[in-house]
This record gives C-alpha cells, structure tokens and sequence, in this order.
C-alpha cells in the first residue's frame, strides 16, 4: 500500500501522519506539494490536519482551489481511497466530497484531548480492522469540529450507514456528555456515498504509538494497509 | 546626510525617545556629531533598556554560563546545549508583559511568535512551548478578561503554526493587576554541528529581508517595554503588533529549507526594534559594515519615512546574510513558500550601519556604539524598607482549623490551586507527536524521535517567596524546576531565565533584582545548570506600585531511556507511598496562610542547596534502578494537596498515617522545599529502603481505590471520596470562565 500525505502551506500534522505510515507501520510513503498535480501512483491520499492557507476565510476553503486537490478529486472520482483528518476533512467538505460542514465547537473554544470513538461500521476500507461496536481512545484538537448538516442529508447518513464513528464515553455509550464539540448525533467520522472517501475530526496519527498514551489509532491504519473491502 | 528633514533635537524631542540629557550626550560624542531624527530613532531603540540590558549586563556578568554541554551561551538569539546523539537542545525564555496588558489576545499571540522566531533562526525545529503567567485574582472581572485574551492569544498563536504548548505555570497576586506577566519558551533541536548565527560576514554578501511587508505598527515598542505604565497606557494600543502565525509557518518551514542549502551566512529575527536591532546586531558581532536601501523594503503603507520603516516592529520578518552569488537560489526557495523576498543591502568594509534612501545616506552610525558600547549603569541598590516590616507568621495567632475536609475542598479549588485543565486544554499539546508526559505532571516530557531518549522540561517561579527574601526566593525556583525536571526522571542540563521587575531606577528594586540574580547564580551553580541566555523585563510597575520580584526559570534535562520516564501521579492501588525529604514548619508564602487571609508573613522557606542536590541525585538514582512508580515535588499548598495531585489522573484514592511533633495543619501545608512524594511497588519496597539509604524518608501509606484519607498522630483529620475533590480541582477554572 502506497501512501502519499498532501502538504498544504500551514499543513502542520504532515510530518505526524507520515512518522505513523513510514517509520511506525512501514509502508511506502511520499508527500504531495499542494502545487503539484501528480499523486504519484499512490493508493491511498492522506489530507492531514493543520491550518490551511491560515484557515483564513474559512477553514479548508483556500485550499480547495489547489491544483492537487483537482487531482485528489479525480482520484476519489476512480473510487480510490482518500482520508482527511481534521483540516483535511474540513477540506475535504470544502471540496464537496464529504457531506456536512463544520460550525464553531459549541463551546466556542479550541478543544484538545483525548476522547472516546465509537466504530458504528466496520464493513469499510477504513474500519475493517476494528470489531464492530470497538471503541477507540483518539486524541481531537480542532477549533471548528462541530459537524452540521441538514435533517434530510442527516438521515441519508444514517440510513446509508456513511457514519463510521461516533463520540461516546469509555464504555461506548454515545450521549451529550461525550460529546465534546456539539456534533450532530454525535458525529466524529463520515464517508462519501460510495464509501471510498473518509473525513474524520480526531486524529489518528496521535495514537499510534504506546507511548503516546494509546495505540488505537492504528485500526484505521491497519485497515487500509490490509486492503479488505477493496 | 541626504533628504532627511532636519528635526531641531530639543530636549523634549529627547526625553519623549526615552533617552537622557547624557545618554543624548554620548549619541553626540560617538557620531562626532548632532544626529538625524532616524539616528535619534535608531538610537533610542537600541539603548532602551529592553535592547541594551543597559541595568542588568553588569549583574547578568555573576552567572554560571559554561559547562561541558553548553554549546551556545547568552549573547545570541537562544542557548543550546549538547544532548547527545549529535543534536542539540536550542531554548530561550522571553516575556512579552507590556504588550499583552494592553491587547491580551495580541500581546500574548506575537510574545509566542517572537521566541519561535529566536529559536529557527538557530537552525533549530521548535518542538515545544511553555508559559508561565502571572495575573491579578479572578474575582476581578479585569483580570479574567486578560486571562482569557492571553491564552487565547498563546492557543491561536501555537495551534496554528504546530507547536505543542506543553505545559508551564499560572499565578495570582494582587501586584500583577495592572503588569500582567506573560513569560514564553521554547525549544527546539537541531542538529549539534549546525547551529545558526545570528552573524554577518564577508565583505559582498547579500543581506535578505523574507516576511510580512514593514508597516507602521509597533513603532516604538521597545521603548514602551522600558518605561512605566500610567493610567494612559490603554491608548498605547497601536504599539502592539498584529501576528500572523501563518506567515511564521511559511518562515520556520522556509529558513529551515534556505538553511540546508548551505548559502546562509547569518540570520536574525526582526523581533524587538526590527530592522534596526537586526542589522546592526548582526554588523556588531560579524564586526563588519552593514548597508542597507530601504527603498527596496517590502513596505505595507504609503510613504513611510526612513524613521517609521527603521523602527517599525511588523511581525514575522527575518534578516538573512547570503553568500554572494547565491541570492537568486535562495529566493527561488522562499517564493516557492509564497514569501516576499528581496535583497536590501549588503555586507560592506568598515563597522558602520549605513542606511539609504533611494541612494540617499539618510543614517550612518558604527554599530558597536548601538551594540556592545550601549551605556552600562551600576544602578544603587538599597534594602526595600518592607523587609524590616514584615509580619512573622509565628507571631500570628490562628487556630487550628477545626474541619479540614472543607479546607481541602476549598484549597483544591481556588484559582491558585486547582487544575489548569481549562487552560491547556484550550492548547495543542500534542501536535508533532512527542509529547510522552502530558500536561497535568511536574514536567512536559518530549521524545526525541529516532532515538530512545528525550527531554524534560520545567518553568517556575514563586513570587511570593521572592518578595520575601529575592535571593532565596530565587535559590528556590531554580531547585524547583531542577526538581520538576528530575521527577520526570530527567537529569537537568541548562537553564534559561526570565527576571521580571519593577523599575531599575529604583534603588529597593534593584536591590531585589540583585539579590535575585545571585540567588540563581549561586543555585545553578550547585545543580550545574548553566544559564544559556534568557530575558530581563524591567518596568513592570503601574502609578509608581511595582510587581513582586519575578524571576522565572525554565530548566532542561534529559532522559536517556524515555521508558523510564515518570509521570507525578500514581499508578497502581496497592503501591506504597514515601516522602523524601523531611517536612518543617515553613508557612511564610505559603498558599495555606494566603487562604486563610492572613497578610503576607515571613520568612520565605529556607532551602539547603547541598541537601536538594542530594536529594535529586537520589531520586534519580532510584528512577534508574527501577523503584519509583510516581515521583512529584511537594510545593504549594504543601504535602497534602501534593498527595491529592498524585490521587487525580486515575482516580486513586489514598489512605495515609503519619506521626508528627509540628502542629497537623502545620505539617500537612508547610511549604517546606526538598521534598518529593514518591510511590513504590510493594514487592519493590526492601530494595527501594536500601537504595534511599542516606536520604530522609518516612512513609505515608498506600494508594487505595477511592477514600482520601489523611490521620495524623492517630486521629483521622481528612476522610472524603477522591471524586469530590477531583471535583472542585477540575471545575473551578470552567466556573469562572463558562458561566
């Protein structure tokens, strides 16, 4: 599995992301300067999280005007695999590949900590690693990470089974308690409809070693890297 | 002199740039001359106190600032010292205290921007921030607002260009009302045999100038860091500058790229006094000439004059010497980051500053005489007259308090106290994935990828024992950084320090700031923690009322093997719970007298440096041989609320039995220093009482599962669950700030 992180002027996870993919699992790995338009073969593009251009504007929505996002685009467009992590899912909504939009967190302030994901589906590239039903302890760090859409889309979300996780407490209860950003129905992760595109707010590159504190981030990883489902 | 409008230099003229009738003299005697008003610009930046440490060089003069690892001593843009494995430790601590009560959000938000800047234009990564704060109480509405705009300021700042802020220190006193202080570090690595300087040299190399566009803001900064606040100082707002961590992201990422390419010379921040203390501190140490058009400078406002464009302090901009012929290489690397770039002079023969508009000389000053030959005062120091007045806390009379645990729940959650958790939170403290202790334990630890080791690191101060007696309260804050440090399971290797105070040209303060630096003099040398630079911040005093005497020490260690690091809090119930080190009486300062409303008594509690260095040697020696589950310093609030600090990140509880001839409110908060609460597995308990042999120990108890319980001499004082202390600990800052 070839992975390729995409650097954006103001990406700051980039370094993180590909510590994990390199140096902790592995795989063969490039960066993809946002000025390029070649994703140099890879299989699996990674938007890691950061600030953007600045999140000026808006987050994620500079950089959606980048040449390697029409790339990412055509890429997904293949049915090929695309993750964002929190800058990278905002971009990725900015894009139009994602549902949703991101608000302020409800308690308007930058939130960073760990917290508890439940996985709701794992019938996915991204999750077939996990037990459905697995919660993961996953570090957040964002500004803008409370996921709004509207009632219609929400039900299709649902009812097409694209959200893969969910906030909930240690022992996976979803409620607003664990919620730690005012989502909608306590969202944290969603793919596109065809499931080959996953935005996700916690970051998983921060959990992927013991000493870290937890390795769980390394289920979506390992999912990717054993390839089921695709 | 070519077009400069000639200014009459009257004394008013004179005064209102900070300078003196003689200082003014001296400008004359060095140019031979009556300078320009951009030379008398150039010239009060240079001399402020805040460039020129004009009151403290002699002083600074008594640190230690030498030893087997120090790489890099004070004098340049941060300190570094060896850490093995071929890298280097590159930190530096800086205050940005004026600023940030004038405009908390911005103040704060450049403060981190600037000792960022100091650290990559060492050639460094910067892989960690910490603060130490200090303010007025929260029960002012004031006083929170600034609070809320200055870690606002340090979260947007820090999150936005990817540096963990990993930990550091907040206090409240009265003093800091109106002098808000807001203290920031950093630390970065880079590799040993490639530190950067801040330097220029040969005869023909290109000067760089990459960053924001020079406007008119923050003209005159410096000089505002070296005078008093008055009920004006509100309407300094436009001398705060704007930050852009954005930009700087582009800068750190693109100077750390111009550096590999081998064709940077030298390289400066434009930080305080921006273009003029960049170039002529880079002209002064290379000792060579330096000139520069400032027609060519990336300009954001219309005609602005020689004067604005010298002394404007517009953030994120850098200063690069290039080998000649290799411009056009490096500016190809900064336009690939979006970054303006332009040549704006060059290294030239001679020792002169020589400034040019449109090829008109508009200054030209020798830049030593802005440098090295800036004026030197030995300022007269007295005694303040508070010290023969202080209270004595044993001639007060208070009883014993009669239900201790609602003084506990009380004292958990003051603001002095309680967990900073809303705080750090509100920081990236994990981006760059090495954060391997959390906030929340004695010290931020940091792994150094690649390898099997990392770093610790710790900031303290205490104030209120500096008042008291500033040598000692001093010796005091160094021990306990070291002390935070070897917690961790570090062995602490250099120091940078932060010394803030009121007025120099006040005799008491200077006093205090005396004794001060010879308390920290005197302490690193006994913990062999060199000074590799650091910050003085003089005039933190509103309408004639100075802050306390205020040094801040940041220390770094190292730990070889970071699986044998420590966390503070405990780990297992059914471990064994030890103090080392012995308790006294010490309540002078304490937080316990504080909350109980008695006024500020004496005497600040007394450290026996040989004994301290004892002690962590001790610890260290332990950590090593695999004894100690937890480790954490007893400070304020004293044994017990350190004991409830170890029960909080896992929600132990602890049952404890002591024995003891002080009074039990006496022993459960003296602030006694030296002392570290310790927890030992139980199988591992012989062999940790053989290997403590030569230390003071007693034991405590052991960790249980949920009950706080504290007996002394037989007679159960504290009984209450953990989670209703853990309460109030966790919750008291989110009170105050989120109803």
């Amino acid at each position: 599995m070839k992975f390729g992180v995409v650097v954006f002027p103001g990406s700051n996870c980039d370094h993180d992301t590909f510590h994990v993919l390199k140096s902790v699992l592995g795989q063969e790995t490039v960066f993809l300067w946002h000025q390029d338009s070649d994703l140099q073969d890879v299989d699996t593009v990674i938007i890691p999280g950061g600030f953007s251009y600045g999140d000026y504007l808006r987050s994620g929505a500079i950089a959606k005007f980048s040449p390697i996002l029409e790339s990412v685009r055509r890429h997904a467009g293949q049915g090929k695999l695309v993750v964002g992590i929190c800058n990278g899912f905002q971009i990725l909504q900015e894009s139009g590949l994602l549902p949703g939009v991101m608000l302020r967190n409800a308690g308007l302030k930058f939130v960073c900590r760990h917290i508890y994901l439940l996985t709701e589906n794992n019938q996915t590239p991204f999750t077939a690693a996990c037990q459905k039903g697995q919660v993961l302890k996953i570090p957040i760090a964002h500004n803008d990470g409370n996921f709004f859409i509207s009632p219609e889309e929400l039900a299709k979300l649902e009812e097409n089974q694209q959200i893969l996780f969910r906030y909930s407490d240690a022992q996976g209860h979803v409620s607003p308690a664990a919620n730690p950003n005012g989502s909608l129905h306590n969202i944290a992760g969603v793919t596109n409809r065809r499931g080959n595109v996953l935005g996700l707010m916690p970051h998983p590159e921060r959990a992927s070693e013991a000493l870290l504190g937890s390795q769980d981030g390394r289920f979506i990883f390992q999912s990717l890297i054993n390839g089921k489902y695709h | 002199m070519g077009n400069t409008t000639k200014v009459e230099m009257t004394l008013d003229l004179i005064e209102r740039h900070g300078l003196t009738p003689q200082e003014y003299q001296q400008i004359k005697k060095r140019l031979g001359r009556e300078p320009n008003l951009t030379e008398l610009g150039i010239f009060s930046v240079m001399w402020s106190e805040h460039c020129s440490y004009k009151s403290s060089r002699s002083h600074l003069k008594k640190l230690p600032t030498e030893g087997p690892s120090v790489l890099q001593g004070p004098g340049e843009n941060a300190g570094v010292i060896d850490i093995g494995d071929g890298s280097a430790a590159v930190f530096k601590i800086e205050s940005h205290n004026h600023p940030s009560f004038i405009e908390p959000y911005e103040g704060a938000a450049t403060g981190v921007g600037g000792i960022i800047r100091d650290i990559f234009t060492m050639g460094a990564r910067p892989i960690a921030l910490l603060n130490s704060l200090h303010f007025g109480p929260l029960e002012q509405a004031s006083n929170q607002l600034i609070l809320e705009g200055v870690v606002a300021g340090i979260a947007g700042y820090g999150n936005c260009i990817g540096i963990p802020t990993v930990g550091g220190e907040i206090h409240f006193q009265e003093a800091y009302g109106h002098n808000p202080l807001v203290n920031v570090f950093c630390l970065g690595i880079a590799p040993a045999d490639e530190i950067f300087l801040a330097r220029a040299s040969g005869t023909g190399n290109s000067l760089i100038y990459v960053g924001a566009k020079t406007g008119r803001d923050g003209i005159h900064g410096v000089t505002m860091a070296s005078e008093e606040f008055r009920e004006d100082s509100e309407s300094k707002r436009p001398n705060v500058q704007v930050g852009d961590p954005f930009l700087e992201k582009l800068l750190l990422e693109a100077c750390l790229e111009a550096m590999q390419t081998g064709a940077v010379v030298g390289i400066q921040d434009m930080g305080g006094a921006g273009l003029t203390c960049s170039t002529c501190e880079m002209g002064s140490r290379g000792k060579v000439g330096i000139a520069i058009e400032l027609a060519r400078v990336p300009q954001r406002e219309e005609k602005m004059t020689p004067y604005e464009i010298m002394l404007s302090e517009s953030q994120e901009r850098m200063l690069l010497v290039v080998e000649k012929g290799r411009q056009e290489e490096v500016l190809q690397l900064f336009r690939k980051w979006d970054l303006d770039a332009v040549v704006i002079g060059e290294v030239c023969e001679g020792r002169n500053l020589t400034v040019y508009q449109e090829g008109h000389k508009i200054a030209e000053i020798p830049n030593s005489a802005l440098d090295d030959e800036a004026p030197l005062y030995d300022r007269p120091a007295l005694k303040p007259h508070y010290l023969a007045q202080l209270p004595r806390w044993q001639d007060l009379d208070f009883p014993e308090p009669s239900d201790y645990n609602t003084l506990i729940l009380e004292m958990a959650g003051s603001p002095q106290l309680c967990s900073r958790r809303w705080v750090y939170q509100q920081y990236d403290h994990m981006v760059r994935t090495n954060t391997a202790i959390l906030p929340g334990s004695d010290g931020a630890v940091l792994r150094l990828k690649g390898t099997s080791g990392g770093l610790a690191v710790s900031l303290d101060g205490n104030s209120r024992y500096c008042y008291l007696d500033p040598r000692m309260g001093a010796m005091l804050a160094v021990a306990e950084s070291c002390r935070n440090v070897v917690c961790c399971g570090a062995r602490p290797l250099g120091a940078t320090n932060c010394l803030n105070f009121g007025s120099p040209e006040n005799p008491e303060v200077m006093w205090q700031f005396i004794q001060t630096v010879e308390g920290i003099a005197r302490a690193c040398e006994v913990f062999s923690t060199p000074v590799t630079g650091g910050n003085v911040s003089f005039y933190n005093e509103t309408n004639g009322t100075a802050i306390f005497p205020t040094p801040v020490l940041g220390i770094v260690g190292k730990i070889d093997d970071l699986q044998k690091r420590r966390e503070s809090y405990f780990q297992n119930p059914g471990d064994q719970v030890y103090l080392l080190g012995e308790t006294r009486a010490e309540l002078g300062g304490s937080v316990y007298l504080e909350h109980l409303g008695l006024p500020l008594c004496g005497p600040c509690p007394a450290i026996d440096l040989a004994q301290e260095k004892a002690l962590q040697e001790g610890l260290l020696d332990l950590i090593d041989q695999g004894l100690i589950e937890s480790a954490h310093d007893v400070s304020q609030g004293g044994l017990v609320l350190a004991l409830a600090e170890c029960c909080f990140a896992r929600k132990f509880g602890l049952h404890i039995e002591v024995s003891t001839a002080l009074r039990p409110d006496h022993y459960l908060f003296s602030e006694a220093p030296s002392r570290i609460v310790v927890s030992v597995k139980k199988e591992r308990e012989s062999k940790f009482l053989e290997g403590v042999s030569g230390l003071s120990v007693s034991k405590l108890g052991e960790v249980m599962n949920q009950s706080f319980q504290v007996s002394v001499n037989e007679q159960t004082l504290i009984s209450i669950p953990i989670e209703s202390i853990l309460q109030v600990w966790n919750s008291s800052l989110e009170e105050i700030f989120e109803r």
